[in-house]
């Protein structure tokens, strides 16, 4: 997998962690995975279609996502189904969303479905060319998982390196 | 959460009514929280580009801040439609996608201003300053986090 097309999200995460949190973080366990994806806690997953293709899930357990979004609140929440969900498809949003303003303003177009939430206990297994990168970031608030599995889009891709010459 | 100096209308010193549009209540309860710190009233919520038109014209309130990505129909869109009808409208875009192409769609469309997600209360206080003041409206004192 190539870290450039990573590289926004790890930076993207880290910044939207950090600032909601007002914490640094730290990251934990990186490791490529091509075995299906087993859910840790609560997921949101985001597919990317385009000249970039590929998902992103995001993960957290339920107590996690509760102090997450009360430190992002800046107010103690009560804990409910409702906001897990929330905070998780949030947390999804804000990150992917500042990634993609990366990438965009580095030339590639592609479009980004809302996240879902992903209720499945195992995902579907990775193939080599998407193989997914899994990486726990260590927050004040507990561990926020994030896997990532992109792929250029193979015509398009064929299409930039002719340009390129 | 930090207090800042209230933002006032200019005409009558009442509080500033908000209309908060996206499709996340934890990020709607966000900026409620933080446009109540600057002074303001939320006269509203909506969670899509559609209930945000029929909420601003039920509300006429003060100023707009509306999320883009949303189902039914997009920020820019229902900002468009709002801003055809009620050119005055004040609509602050506010969307964790920032990329030029966004930006300046949504201007084009009316939007008078854009703040990026994760919102810091300092940066969208600043905007709604600059935004009022067009129309003429005052904070009771210079600069945040009084």
């Amino acid at each position: 997998m190539r870290m450039e097309l990573i590289q926004p999200f790890i930076n993207s995460a880290d910044a939207v962690l950090a600032q909601g949190l007002q914490s640094p973080t730290s990251i934990e366990n990186l490791t490529m995975e091509e075995e299906a994806y087993r859910r840790k806690g609560v997921a949101a997953e985001v597919w990317l279609t385009g000249e970039i293709e590929g998902r992103i899930i995001f993960d957290l357990d339920e107590e996690t996502a509760v102090r997450v979004a009360s430190r992002f609140a800046g107010a103690e929440l009560p804990e409910s189904d409702e906001l897990v969900r929330e905070t998780v498809c949030e947390l999804a949003n804000q990150i992917i969303g500042n990634a993609v303003t990366t990438l965009n303003d580095q030339g590639f177009h592609f479009k980004v479905r809302p996240p879902t939430l992903h209720t499945a206990e195992q995902g579907s297994k990775s193939s080599e060319d998407t193989e997914a990168l899994v990486m726990c970031f260590n927050t004040v608030s507990g561990n926020v998982f994030m896997n990532v599995a992109l792929r250029y889009h193979r015509r398009r891709s064929a299409e930039r390196a002719a340009v390129a010459g | 959460m930090e207090q800042f100096a209230p933002v006032k209308r200019s005409q009558d010193g009442q509080p500033v009514r908000y209309l908060i549009v996206d499709d996340s209540v934890f990020a709607r309860k966000n900026l409620a929280r933080m446009v109540e710190s600057f002074g303001g009233q939320v006269a509203g919520e909506a969670g899509d580009g559609v209930s945000a038109i029929s909420e601003y014209e039920r509300l006429s309130p003060d100023i707009v801040l509306m999320d883009i990505t949303m189902p039914q129909m997009e920020g820019i869109e229902a900002a468009e439609k709002i801003v055809r009808d009620h050119p005055d409208a004040r609509i602050v875009m506010v969307s964790s996608v920032g990329y030029q192409e966004n930006i300046v769609a949504a201007l084009q469309r009316g939007a008078r201003h854009f703040v990026q997600k994760p919102v810091k209360p300092e940066v969208l206080y600043e905007v709604i300053k600059y935004v009022m003041r067009e129309d003429g409206t005052s904070a009771q004192s210079a600069g945040a986090g009084a």
